[in-house]
């Protein structure tokens, strides 16, 4: 199972990769996690690869090959297209934050017309998640990350308590009940 | 035992402590800064920040020489800063195991250059090993401390970012506790005067003679045999790169790439119809092979730089990929400095300045970037001073423009010291801007002399840049908060236009270290008229919308640089 999931440095990319492989570990599967830290991860595009399954060779995930794509920005999601196999699932949220370039007036910005028909294009398996609106309500929109997780788990083989589990494991005391509210309303953004 | 997901970093600690390492050193840097972070989280070892990754060698050769096994850790480049120790300890040998770990960078993530490190090894004569997964760094770094005592030698274990950054099963196991052996004195060994470094030579080499013995013999240079006549002969992480794409190959995997088991390689050869080396950036493996009189391919096929990927094997070797085309024409979005980054008042302040500019390794080397565009260069740790002197001694008064050096406090510490000593004693007109975020922060908040606190926590001495300037007989030290902009400015203006050498400390914590709580700043779209100075600040939060300025309510941290800078007060 190659899982690749994107956006923009600070919105949970590499929480949610944890939590996730952290999942797959505890099914007692092979696991492979790669991602990048240092000044690619100053508000630059983040991408993380989890793979999992009997046994994991490469830590990245081959271009045309993912089985789900998980994208928490629209101009991310377009960016990771060329990822996602013939039959895999896209799940991203239409939230949008401009790269610097675009605030400053220097490219212009994509229209979001461009964008969606790019994604209709390549990806014919996906769902909208509001991920980001589900966490603003649910009064803190860092928790994007886990809703998006309670989204990806229902095209998952993994029991929900897996990931409740981890979730209790790896998040700070004082926002385990949150991100677990936030993992159900996610979930609930998804039919399986 | 346990089974958990690892880094290949965060395994590598672990082999340490299971290794019963007593003393660990390094200088943070980008993809082997949380080695030591995570070992400093176990008992028993003694970790440090040490002050650049040559200190770190030298710490760790003296704990090995006293008796302790010991452990420095760097990225790439930092063992270009190291090199003179490095070779030397090749010489000296190690007493208590020594294992120096190099994270090299190919695809130059977070670094400035892609330099491959194995060489280092055949330079230094030392052994290399190279893990291709989280399980392989944990046991090869135990098999380091091995060899190193039963050989007598430092030895390299030789990580890039996709081993040091992807997390895979590690099985873990308890810690072999073992004493400091002690120190004896043996100055034949440890004093390389030319008398004894000449009999240390001739040593070495019959160390890495003994060496090659081990090489061709050990497990971890193992053949993989496939149904297929292709015979593959790789390291690292392109071992698992190549396994996706040519699952019946035959492997011939190195674990150990230096000194190379030429024997080994001859006996792969002759069982396979076709060699291929698959490795990334330099023909290491490759061009060893060929010296053998041995026909293999690599380099004619695959790229001499960037990472390697199934992709990109797939496509180099095979002629079966299906192209896959990635979206044309979507706008870039390149790391920036983040909202409320100190760094942004002090770039905002030095932008329009007619001046020439030395910049160096930090998060403040996207100053160089729009909407900035304040820096001229960037080389290595500590260049910026140094540069900038350079610059000076040979433009003199034939350049209007006074030349500039900024350098974060870190950096400082590490090698602007030394260049800012340089420029005092041989009196150039450097103005040396020291910006100080009281943290390492690019590589994730580090602590570091001027910081008060050590790796394990303890309270320690804060060594002030400004006390450092003024020992080095440079009388004109100036203090600004980089997040009153415009005051900044004016003192900076007021600096440049004085002859003589001087140093201005922008001082201001990180902003996610001290994270600021403020309400978010909101424009008055009345007053606002479009002038779009803000924006020149290049925060995240602020964008034009419709003609006026918008700050984004998320984004914004309230740290008022923008309301400073504003010349309509039409932000609050």
């Amino acid at each position: 199972m190659n899982v690749l999931i994107c956006g923009v440095g600070g919105q949970g990319v590499l929480l949610f990769s944890e939590l996730l492989s952290g999942t797959a570990l505890a099914a007692g599967l092979d696991v492979k996690k790669s991602e990048v830290h240092g000044m690619a991860q100053r508000g630059g595009s983040v991408n993380t690869h989890v793979r999992f399954g009997a046994k994991v060779y490469s830590p990245l995930i081959e271009e045309g090959t993912a089985d789900l794509v998980v994208a928490f920005e629209k101009l991310e999601t377009a960016r990771y297209l060329h990822f996602l196999s013939p039959k895999g699932k896209l799940l991203y949220d239409a939230y949008r934050h401009e790269p610097l370039p675009v605030q400053l007036g220097m490219v212009e910005r994509s229209a979001d017309e461009d964008l969606d028909s790019r994604i209709a294009g390549r990806a014919e398996n996906r769902v909208l998640v509001p991920a980001f609106e589900t966490a603003r309500k649910l009064g803190n929109p860092r928790v994007q990350n886990v809703v998006m997780l309670g989204a990806a788990s229902r095209l998952l083989e993994f029991p929900a308590e897996v990931y409740r589990e981890q979730i209790r494991d790896k998040v700070k005391a004082k926002f385990v009940d949150l991100n677990l509210e936030a993992f159900e309303r996610g979930a609930g953004l998804v039919q399986a | 035992m346990s089974r958990r997901l690892l880094s290949g970093d965060e395994a590598i600690a672990r082999g340490a402590w299971e290794a019963g390492c007593h003393v660990a050193a390094a200088y943070p840097g980008t993809p082997s800064t949380e080695i030591l972070e995570a070992l400093a989280t176990y008992d028993d070892v003694y970790c440090e920040w040490s002050v650049n990754e040559k200190v770190a060698m030298e710490v760790a050769l003296g704990a090995s020489i006293s008796g302790a096994r010991a452990l420095a850790t760097m990225k790439h480049v930092g063992l270009n800063v190291a090199a003179d120790p490095f070779f030397s300890a090749a010489y000296i040998g190690a007493n208590g195991g020594l294992v120096v770990v190099t994270a090299d960078d190919p695809g130059l993530h977070s670094s400035q250059n892609e330099q491959d490190n194995r060489w280092y090894g055949m330079a230094a004569k030392v052994p290399v090993l190279c893990p291709s997964d989280s399980q392989e760094a944990k046991d090869l770094t135990r098999l380091a401390f091995d060899i190193s005592e039963q050989f007598d030698i430092p030895v390299l274990l030789r990580i890039t970012t996709r081993i040091a950054h992807s997390s895979t099963v590690v099985e873990c196991q308890d810690r072999v506790a073992r004493p400091v052996k002690g120190y004896e004195k043996n100055p034949k060994k440890t004093i390389i005067l030319p008398a004894f470094a000449r009999l240390r030579h001739v040593d070495l080499e019959g160390r890495i003679d003994r060496l090659l013995e081990y090489s061709e013999k050990t497990e971890w240079n193992r053949v993989e045999r496939g149904s297929g006549k292709l015979g593959i002969i790789c390291d690292g992480v392109a071992y698992q790169y190549a396994r996706e794409v040519f699952p019946d190959a035959s492997y011939l995997k190195l674990g150990m790439v230096h000194p190379f088991p030429a024997e080994l390689v001859r006996r792969f050869a002759a069982e396979v119809d076709e060699l291929v080396a698959i490795e990334e950036v330099d023909p290491f493996i490759e061009m060893q092979v060929k010296a053998l009189g041995l026909g293999i391919a690599g380099k004619d096929k695959l790229p001499r730089w960037y990472e390697l990927s199934p992709r990109v094997v797939r496509e180099s070797l095979t002629d079966s990929a299906e192209p896959v085309e990635k979206e044309a024409g979507l706008p870039n979005r390149p790391p920036g400095l983040c909202p409320g980054c100190p760094h942004t008042g002090l770039f905002f302040a030095l932008q329009k300045q007619d001046v020439i500019i030395g910049g160096d390794i930090g998060c403040y080397t996207l100053g160089a970037l729009p909407p900035h565009s304040s820096m001229d260069t960037c080389i290595d740790m500590g260049a910026s001073i140094t540069f900038a002197h350079g610059s000076d001694k040979a433009l003199g008064l034939t350049d209007k423009r006074r030349r500039v050096a900024v350098i974060g406090d870190s950096t400082f510490f590490h090698s602007g010291m030394t260049g800012l000593v340089n420029t005092a004693y041989n009196r150039s007109d450097v103005v040396t801007i020291i910006a100080d975020n009281r943290t390492t922060g690019m590589t994730g908040h580090q602590q570091h002399p001027g910081t008060g606190t050590t790796l394990m926590g303890e309270k320690t001495i804060e060594v002030d840049p400004a006390a450092i300037a003024r020992a080095c007989g440079i009388d004109k030290v100036v203090e600004v908060d980089p997040y009153r902009v415009m005051e900044t400015r004016k003192k900076l203006r007021a600096v440049l236009k004085e002859p003589g050498p001087a140093v201005v400390i922008s001082r201001r914590p990180c902003a996610l270290l001290v994270r600021l709580r403020n309400e978010p700043r909101k424009v008055d779209r009345e007053k606002c008229i479009g002038c779009k100075t803000c924006i020149r600040l290049g925060c995240p939060a602020i964008s034009m919308d419709d003609g006026k300025s918008s700050i984004a309510e998320t984004v914004c941290v309230g740290c008022g640089m923008c309301v400073d800078v504003c010349p309509k007060d039409a932000i609050s």
